[in-house]
């Protein structure tokens, strides 16, 4: 075995009567990394989790943490949580009301029968750590949802476990708080040493903190893993790069040797595919797009633009074909790219992700 | 490394669950249905429907249907009408009438019974005596020993059924409901009559289904009232049946037929509310509590304040005045002057005359002992229900259905069946009977009670406590049981409190050393010992509102 693998999924199914969560799925996570599973809601990444826990057993497959062997339902080994030596943050904290934030940041160390002046010790430097100072005897309904996520992931880290499970711990905060909460979890690690694997829908976080990054679609399915800037820039189908951002796909069909947009006739000027297939779909981000009143590119017409404060958002129609990008608003008022509707414009490509309109089935249709 | 530790533990729990549920509840309830059915080695259903058809049966029969029918009506308007009064209006002073209004459910109906028998039986009624003695009347104003006036007794200790379902769905309904009816231009009657009464329909009905529920099986007020004109209903005949005959075959499969026509109206009824509380229209009403919108009352404002001060007074004050009063008495009769007014009676009984003594001394102890055991019970039995994932649960949820649907006298027949000696354990004439129906009676407030708290402890929590390395049992010690103390403390004074003043289950049960307080009261009074009574059911008044006084301040130090 390799001794770098801290996580090994070996071809794990799980299902419930009418509906398979997941198929046949295999991942291997390295010690020490922040590895993150990004997917859209009910796509059974909780539900991965939830077995690397041992809070349900797989159907079929092999999970091993570290060297030992966890879960196989063949052999009919079911290694209960308790004894798996992992921590645990869940999304709604879940952390004892009935306990104050030292009871609870103190229980697995309880549990594990530690001296007493070690668990004092080791329970006051967690919640150091974590910036809970002074607030140790605190009840959970005394603090706020911050807080309780704090004293969660102490919790989850005051038995020094080799492996953290993070189950959308952030996505009961709001906004601000999340953002900052996402880069304390990324000095946690880094400062601990353990191996995180991080359950989220949200792209931000996914991106923002991870060494690694999975997507996987909402059959259960892992489409691609990747460094956060793979995922990003290289996507290797269009889920990937639908799931990552605001995405805009326009048609284009290829006549002799062009490729014409909608069902104009300009020819894009860029690069192009190699491909047999006639119907095609270009792929970008609305920030790969640069718009100017007029010159080179494609010759576009506004059909609507928002004022969104600090940004404009521009709807432009190319021959039949429709996109959404948006500018500063500052930098529209010194360039004179405050549009209206029914202005024409021009526009630039940065970047173009082609796809085979063949394969886009069903992800459009988000 | 243990790596199944969690499959055994359920099974047992499991088993232990479904088990106490066979022999409590399920054995004995069986045991009526199959006495009922099966005759001499064979099942006959037309021997039951010729039992049914015998006048008295029938009368029975037809007299729960038409005093559970009028107290249901009575009890619907009465507390619909409170309800929307307390929430709804700008009356002066509505938490405390709020609160007023709760107050007949800790009181037994059967001492209010007693107590409007002294104030308005037709010839010596104290109110009855008044009219004919000083206003020159000629007769009895009002004849108390009739179904109106039964109707009328049950609905006073029973309306709060409906009152506080409605109470609760006006609090909890969105008023936005109601106000953009309003923004589209419809009057207040309209809107009441469009909005606000069907989205309340559900919780009006599922009340009045349960006093429909509690009225036919209820044996205290009708067995009061009703014996002077020869009224009785289904509980109180199989209560004569078995009692003259001392448990004769025949009684007890009259008994078993009646049991069986209970069970089965019971179950509909059940089956009715959980349908009307299940469909769609319930959804609307959140959880969240509102402020909701009042309607002024202007000129009516006080007269309707005084009115509900007036069926206060009338309804909770007036018999519970007079019960204090005669239990004071030194002889039934007299008038309530202090030279015939002492404390000689309360002493006497609390200290002197044994069966009074033996009947708190049994209340007390039977009550502990059926919180103590009944609370556990269902703390366990609703974790499978609520918590655990076993093969099996489905048996056990349906088990779980059957404590709420089981009536007090029905129970009391069943537990007569199966532990008379007939299946190896004779318990009949001791207190371990009684025992033994209390915790099949007040099984489903225990599971309500546990349920409910064991809902708020989310599976997380105790997920959170296995990551970190605890096993299912220290997880269960340290996690769910602290969690769920309040639920099995409330358990504990849902159960403690109601089996102090219990009589329909103890009175077909009860043997001349195995008297419950409830049994003591009834039975002295029947004996003509008014006075002595009247000061029993003084002391278990006391008992009981002090014992309510302490959860409430208990109760609500836990919310805060």
């Amino acid at each position: 075995m390799d001794n770098n693998n801290i996580i090994r999924v070996e071809n794990v199914s799980k299902g419930y009567p009418d509906h398979p969560v997941l198929q046949n799925l295999s991942l291997t996570l390295k010690k020490g990394e922040c590895f993150t599973l990004l997917g859209p809601s009910g796509c059974g990444k909780t539900v991965l989790l939830r077995l690397l826990a041992g809070f349900e057993s797989a159907d079929a497959g092999k999970i091993y943490i570290g060297d030992t062997l966890v879960n196989d339902p063949e052999a009919r080994i079911a290694v209960p949580p308790e004894n798996r030596g992992l921590g645990v943050v869940f999304q709604d904290y879940a952390v004892w009301p009935h306990m104050t934030v030292f009871e609870n940041v103190a229980y697995p160390l309880k549990i594990a029968n530690r001296p007493k002046d070690e668990i004092n010790e080791r329970v006051m430097r967690m919640i150091d750590i974590v910036g809970m100072n002074g607030l140790d005897k605190r009840l959970p309904s005394e603090l706020s949802g911050g807080q309780q996520q704090r004293v969660a992931l102490a919790r989850a880290l005051v038995a020094d476990p080799a492996l953290l499970l993070l189950d959308e711990p952030l996505s009961n905060l709001d906004a601000n708080l999340r953002e900052e909460m996402r880069f304390e979890i990324k000095e946690l690690q880094k400062k601990l040493g353990v191996t995180v694997l991080y359950v989220t829908h949200d792209q931000e976080i996914g991106l923002a903190i991870s060494d690694r990054v999975a997507i996987m679609d909402a059959a259960g399915a892992i489409q691609q893993i990747g460094t956060p800037w793979e995922i990003f820039e290289k996507p290797v189908n269009p889920f990937v790069f639908n799931f990552m951002g605001i995405a805009n796909f326009i048609d284009v069909r290829k006549e002799g040797g062009a490729f014409l947009v909608g069902k104009g006739s300009q020819p894009i000027p860029w690069e192009t595919p190699s491909g047999d297939a006639t119907e095609w779909v270009a792929a970008f981000r609305p920030s790969d797009v640069r718009i100017a009143r007029s010159g080179d590119g494609l010759h576009g017409v506004i059909r609507r633009a928002n004022f969104l404060g600090a940004m404009m958002d521009y709807l432009i129609e190319i021959d039949g074909a429709h996109l959404r990008t948006s500018i500063e608003t500052h930098h529209a008022i010194a360039q004179d790219l405050m549009f209206k509707a029914g202005d024409e414009c021009s526009l630039t490509f940065l970047s173009l992700h082609w796809f085979d309109k063949e394969s886009l089935k069903g992800v459009l249709e988000e | 490394m243990n790596t199944k530790s969690s499959f055994g533990v359920a099974q047992i729990i499991l088993f232990l669950s479904i088990a106490i549920l066979v022999v409590v509840v399920a054995f004995p309830v069986l045991l009526i249905l199959f006495n009922a059915f099966w005759v001499e080695d064979h099942f006959n259903f037309s021997g039951a429907i010729e039992i049914l058809k015998e006048p008295e049966t029938f009368k029975a029969l037809m007299n729960s249907l038409i005093i559970a029918g009028m107290s249901t009506i009575g009890s619907t308007i009465v507390g619909t009408f409170f309800a929307w009064l307390v929430t709804r209006t700008d009356m002066p002073h509505k938490r405390f009438m709020k609160s007023m209004f709760l107050v007949p459910f800790m009181l037994p109906s059967f001492i209010g019974a007693m107590a409007w028998k002294m104030l308005l039986s037709p010839n010596a009624g104290f109110i009855n005596r008044f009219f004919m003695d000083h206003l020159g009347f000629d007769g009895p104003i009002f004849n108390l020993y009739s179904y109106y006036g039964i109707s009328a007794v049950e609905v006073m200790y029973l309306f709060p059924f409906v009152f506080i379902q409605v109470c609760g769905a006006l609090e909890r309904m969105d008023p936005t409901l109601e106000e953009s009816a309003r923004i589209s231009g419809a009057g207040l009657f309209t809107i009441t009559r469009k909005i606000t009464i069907p989205l309340v329909l559900p919780s009006i009905l599922s009340g009045a289904l349960l006093i429909m529920l509690y009225s036919m099986a209820h044996f205290g007020t009708v067995a009061v009232l009703g014996i002077e004109n020869g009224i009785y209903n289904i509980p109180v005949l199989i209560y004569e049946r078995i009692h003259q005959s001392g448990g004769s075959f025949e009684s007890i499969r009259t008994g078993t037929v009646l049991a069986t026509v209970l069970v089965i109206s019971a179950a509909c009824i059940i089956w009715a509310q959980r349908k009307i509380l299940g469909s769609g229209h319930y959804q609307i009403i959140g959880g969240k509590s509102f402020r909701p919108m009042e309607l002024k009352l202007r000129g009516l404002k006080y007269p309707l304040m005084f009115f509900c001060l007036a069926y206060i007074g009338f309804t909770i004050v007036l018999p519970t005045v007079v019960i204090f009063l005669v239990g004071g008495l030194s002889t039934y009769g007299l008038s309530f002057t202090p030279e015939n007014l002492s404390l000689d009676n309360f002493k006497f009984i609390l200290f002197e005359y044994d069966v009074t003594r033996d009947a708190i001394f049994n209340s007390v102890t039977l009550g502990l002992t059926a919180a103590i055991i009944t609370m556990f019970a269902g703390v366990m039995i609703s974790y499978v229900i609520v918590k655990m994932d076993v093969k099996g649960k489905g048996l056990l949820e349906f088990l779980g259905m059957l404590p709420f649907s089981v009536p007090g006298s029905v129970i009391a027949l069943g537990v007569i069946l199966a532990w008379s000696g007939q299946f190896g354990v004779n318990l009949y004439n001791t207190v371990w009977i009684i025992l033994v129906a209390y915790i099949a009676r007040y099984m489903a407030f225990s599971l309500k009670a546990n349920s409910a708290a064991l809902e708020q402890v989310h599976d997380s929590l105790v997920e959170a406590s296995r990551a970190c390395g605890a096993t299912m049992w220290q997880s269960l010690k340290d996690i769910v049981l602290p969690l769920v103390k309040p639920g099995m403390f409330a358990a504990f004074f849902l159960i403690f409190l109601p089996s102090l003043r219990e009589l329909t289950v103890s009175i077909m049960l009860y043997a001349p050393t195995t008297r419950t307080i409830g049994v003591a009261i009834y039975t002295l009074n029947e004996d003509g010992e008014t006075v002595i009574s009247c000061a029993l059911a003084a002391i278990a008044l006391i008992i009981i509102i002090v014992g309510q006084t302490v959860i409430n301040h208990f109760t609500k130090k836990e919310s805060e």
